[in-house]
């Protein structure tokens, strides 16, 4: 079919990566990757998303060597520059801190806030929802009914109560978060469960003897993992809105912290008069929020079960 | 090698509870084929799933191989295995070839993996090439002759066939139905296969029994189904309207309770 042979070296890995007839798992599977890039990459928007998204990473990596100045070096001298500014390329703040640096320091909190929420709420709820939609019964009633009552708050208030009984900082900022955030996922999880549980290749697990451990694991999580993976990527604009908030409000990140949330908020006495002090972080809110709608949106067009 | 006494499966409670089926008898002899013909809904396929281990609401006497099917016995993988009917739903979307015969044995212990499949595969007539596809990448009937090795990795000696071959095309049944007749000799199977299709049931079975609403209506050998000389009015029914389509057959159809 592919003939190894027939041209260059990058035909050669491709045609081995697209080949119908792999020679090993792992040849396999990076080739369904594979394919699965090849169509992400048709979208535009989404690969624009995936590029801001992996520039915020490479920023939280090299944040020392990127940074202009040190993020929490105070100079009153220099206080409330304009954006532009010959050495404080995007102004500085009241305390003559450079914004830049503080950005670029304040990716490294998004980044961390972002990934231990994911990290701590997904497989909480893919545990519970898979579980509950597997088991069914009494079982089924009572997570989902849990579930259920957490759902019924909104989710920065709860957060807010949280902080406030565990007290302020980011730490608990992201508890919060993710004691907030893992419902929906339990939801999706336990209905994408049900329209698998009966279907006939978990039957056959069944008679081969597999145990429920290893159905849930090896042939339920699997199938609920692409959806759960858009949802979280569209969920993390809300989370790191949510960490802003919280931030915003004085429960989430504490000064002198380079956190974008707590940087509007000191921002906002002087919105006025130096509107850029309170901007520049909101633009760096929004324009990471909407990468990961993005990014999301791209992912859920390969990852979707139901269009294969 | 299977035996089935009083079977009567009921579905739902009190007064909107169905009898599946009634009181279902039937012995198969170690070796043999043996056929449950009846139309849709005719309760045939439920028995099947009874003997798979695949429902528990049931009542009566159900052994294969001398292990009693109720009670999740840890011999009953390797004594019956089934094959289902639609090929696209019975193969997980995410795990390769490879990953789906693999699983029987892993989850059995049994050790010798690769070499098995490879066997298993050239066995069913496929090879090794298809070793590492994912099922979107395979057609009807080599998805079917997947699940048919999948079925014999654990080498069982009853293999139960729901309508193995009606979600195929035609050109492709007559194949899948050689390829189960050459396994059966080759492992002296003992097949019991569920189908509405006579001339399936002719093909591949040496004894059957038609079923209508949850009851075995009769049991013949497949001579006299060749013969068309059933004992049972209901049973000569379904022969005529086998023969496909005719105004005068199907103005003349009862029902029979």
């Amino acid at each position: 079919m592919n003939n190894p042979r027939a041209s260059g070296a990058t035909t050669t890995w491709r045609a081995q990566l697209l080949t119908d007839t792999p020679a090993s798992r792992n040849q396999a599977r990076l080739g369904q990757f594979y394919r699965g890039w090849l169509q992400f990459k048709r979208n535009r928007l989404a690969v624009l998303g995936l590029l801001i998204v992996l520039l915020l990473i490479v920023v939280a990596a090299f944040a020392p060597w990127i940074a202009t100045h040190d993020p929490y070096a105070q100079d009153l001298a220099r206080r409330l520059l304009p954006p532009g500014t010959p050495g404080n390329w995007f102004g500085t703040d009241e305390f003559g801190r450079d914004t830049f640096s503080r950005l670029v320091y304040g990716a490294r909190i998004t980044l961390m806030i972002v990934v231990l929420v994911a990290a701590i709420a997904a497989p909480i709820g893919l545990l519970v929802g898979t579980a509950a939609g597997y088991a069914g019964g009494w079982l089924d009633t009572v997570l989902m009914r849990v579930t259920d009552v957490f759902l019924a708050f909104p989710s920065l208030i709860l957060a807010l109560a949280f902080v406030a009984a565990l007290g302020p900082g980011i730490e608990n900022a992201i508890i919060a978060i993710a004691l907030t955030a893992w419902p929906p996922y339990a939801r999706i999880a336990r209905a994408e469960t049900i329209t698998i549980r009966n279907s006939d290749y978990i039957a056959v697990a069944r008679m081969q003897g597999a145990r429920t451990a290893r159905i849930l694991w090896a042939y339920i999580m699997p199938l609920c993992v692409a959806s759960l993976v858009v949802r979280v990527t569209l969920d993390m604009a809300g989370i790191i809105l949510t960490a802003a908030g919280l931030g915003f409000l004085g429960l989430g990140a504490q000064p002198p912290m380079a956190e974008w949330g707590a940087m509007i908020s000191a921002g906002r006495r002087y919105v006025l008069d130096q509107w850029w002090v309170a901007t520049i972080p909101g633009i760096a809110i929004i324009t990471v929020s909407l990468a990961f709608n993005l990014l999301g949106d791209g992912l859920r067009d390969v990852l979707d079960p139901r269009k294969s | 090698m299977i035996h089935v006494r009083d079977l009567t499966v009921t579905f739902g409670q009190g007064t909107r509870s169905v009898r599946a089926a009634r009181d279902v008898s039937f012995t198969v002899a170690k070796g043999e084929s043996f056929g449950l013909v009846g139309e849709s809904g005719s309760g045939k396929s439920t028995v099947l799933r009874v003997l798979a281990g695949l429902n528990p609401y049931w009542t009566g006497e159900a052994t294969v191989g001398g292990v009693a099917v109720a009670g999740r016995d840890a011999r009953l993988p390797r004594m019956v295995q089934m094959v289902f009917q639609d090929p696209y739903a019975s193969l997980h979307p995410r795990h390769t070839v490879d990953r789906a015969l693999s699983e029987p044995l892993e989850i059995q212990g049994i050790g010798d993996v690769g070499p098995r499949v490879e066997r298993a595969l050239t066995d069913v007539g496929l090879g090794p090439a298809f070793r590492f596809r994912y099922p979107n990448q395979l057609s009807g009937g080599q998805r079917q002759r997947v699940a048919i090795a999948r079925a014999l990795m654990l080498e069982p000696k009853v293999l139960l066939l729901d309508e193995p071959t009606s979600a195929l095309d035609v050109s492709v049944q007559a194949e899948i139905l050689n390829l189960l007749r050459r396994l059966r000799q080759a492992h002296g199977l003992t097949l019991l296969l569920v189908s509405h299709n006579l001339a399936v049931i002719a093909h591949m079975c040496d004894r059957l029994a038609v079923m209508n609403r949850g009851q075995v209506v009769e049991e013949m050998d497949v001579a006299t189904l060749r013969r068309q000389e059933p004992r049972e009015a209901y049973t000569r029914q379904l022969l005529l309207a086998s023969r496909g389509y005719d105004r005068e057959v199907a103005a003349g159809i009862v029902t029979y309770d």
